[in-house]
């Protein structure tokens, strides 16, 4: 198992390397909804500061979730994951090795935009090594949830006529799932602009990852053994 | 190795052949033949799991359908149309993946070992998606050889080669047989194996015979 989530994690982040293009897509959408909330609301206006942190947060939720359909894409028509299901034994070491792969690149070019994020939505510069500790967290629990999700529905993308059934599929199944995890992650930046302490909602958060990063990817095996 | 009778695969809770019955043992090479759209590729996938299966009866070394599924595909190396190779990786770095998860060990010289094995010499640092149909398929051909496996199921083994390709599927076929191997292959029945072989003739079911309610 060991072996096989080595090479898997290293597989992923080759496969992400090799397509850059489709890895910034995600940090591009993530900036773009930043901007359509700062010129809706108006960059003026007091409501921005209100409301900035919350935006910030779900455009990288969002961001997170376009990425997602990648995580199985192109696994179903080149029968890459037909051989992961008859390769049992190692599927749970892929799998791990899928997630983490995921999560590091996705993570990674979303705290790239960060900085760009965080002008264009007028938050202060001392609340960064913050949100990018809570967005760290986030997005690892978001990756290991998607994972589940993803699985769930790898193979409805995949069937002829169901079009992007699959992807809208997956939003549905996994943004319920996402709330805990928006309302602590986005609880810890909250706590600190008011002057607060956001090491609980830190704590939350992570014991949230802790328990999304085990329990995940065995029901993603699960998922890929019924379908 | 597999006894199997009553068996039968469904599409839409219809079946897609005649119930058919096969032994398997060691050294065996076993040709599935029939018409297009029969079900020839999904009875291999269903043997695997992969599709719905109907059977009176099937045993893995003994072990009955269906807890012998895992024992199947731990044994078993499925071929199939896709190649399950990544476009955007080289050869050698999709063997390695597959090979890393039968825990079988791939250094730089056994990967120019296969290259050379598999004819695709020059090839191994190449991205698969700049290779052509045929050199693809060699490349696919790798995943057969890593680990124990004492079980083949070639889905139509000869698509896209060329004479010297054909002559490499037969000459690890032989290999493989002659170490107490099996194989089930499906064919067109254009192009067949030279060495001797059984043949299994899948027949469409006569809709509304089968009543599964």
């Amino acid at each position: 198992m060991n072996s096989a989530f080595i090479a898997s994690f290293r597989r992923e982040l080759t496969l992400r390397i090799r397509q850059p293009a489709a890895a910034l897509y995600p940090a591009a959408f993530a900036v773009l909804v930043a901007l359509l909330i700062g010129f809706a609301v108006g960059a003026n206006s007091s409501a921005l500061s209100l409301i900035a942190p919350a935006a910030l947060f779900i455009a990288m939720l969002l961001a997170v979730f376009l990425a997602l359909e990648q995580m199985f894409a192109g696994d179903v028509s080149d029968g890459t994951l037909d051989a992961l299901v008859c390769a049992d034994h190692a599927m749970l070491g892929v799998l791990y090795g899928k997630a983490l792969g995921f999560w590091l690149s996705s993570c990674a070019t979303l705290l790239l935009a960060l900085p760009v994020l965080m002008v264009l939505l007028k938050l202060p510069a001392d609340l960064a090594p913050l949100i990018c500790l809570s967005l760290t967290l986030a997005s690892l629990s978001l990756s290991f949830l998607g994972l589940a999700g993803a699985a769930l529905t790898a193979r409805l993308n995949a069937q002829e006529g169901a079009g992007a059934g699959g992807a809208m599929l997956l939003l549905l199944l996994i943004l319920p799932q996402a709330v805990p995890v928006l309302i602590f992650a986005l609880g810890a930046v909250q706590a600190a602009v008011v002057g607060e302490s956001p090491k609980s909602a830190l704590y939350f958060l992570a014991s949230l990852s802790i328990i999304y990063v085990t329990l995940a990817p065995f029901a993603a095996r699960l998922a890929l053994r019924a379908s | 190795m597999l006894q199997t009778h009553g068996l039968s695969c469904l599409r839409d809770a219809q079946p897609l052949f005649e119930p058919v019955a096969f032994t398997l043992v060691p050294g065996q090479l076993l040709l599935i033949e029939g018409e297009n759209g029969v079900g020839k590729t999904t009875l291999l996938r269903a043997l695997l799991g992969l599709a719905p299966l109907n059977v009176d009866s099937l045993a893995f070394d003994g072990l009955p359908w269906p807890g012998c599924l895992s024992q199947i595909r731990r044994r078993a190396r499925w071929l199939g149309h896709a190649a399950a190779l990544k476009p955007e990786l080289t050869v050698a770095e999709n063997w390695r993946f597959w090979a890393a998860l039968e825990e079988f060990p791939l250094a730089n010289a056994d990967v120019l070992v296969f290259g050379e094995r598999l004819k695709l010499q020059g090839f191994e640092d190449a991205r698969v998606g700049t290779l052509s149909a045929g050199q693809k398929k060699r490349a696919q051909l790798a995943r057969l050889l890593f680990g124990a496996a004492k079980l083949w199921l070639l889905d139509e083994p000869f698509a896209n080669l060329d004479r010297a390709g054909i002559a490499l599927i037969e000459a690890l076929v032989e290999t493989f047989l002659q170490a107490g191997g099996a194989i089930i292959a499906t064919s067109h029945g254009v192009l067949s194996f030279a060495r001797p072989h059984s043949t299994l003739v899948l027949h469409p079911a006569l809709q509304g015979a089968y009543d599964f309610e």
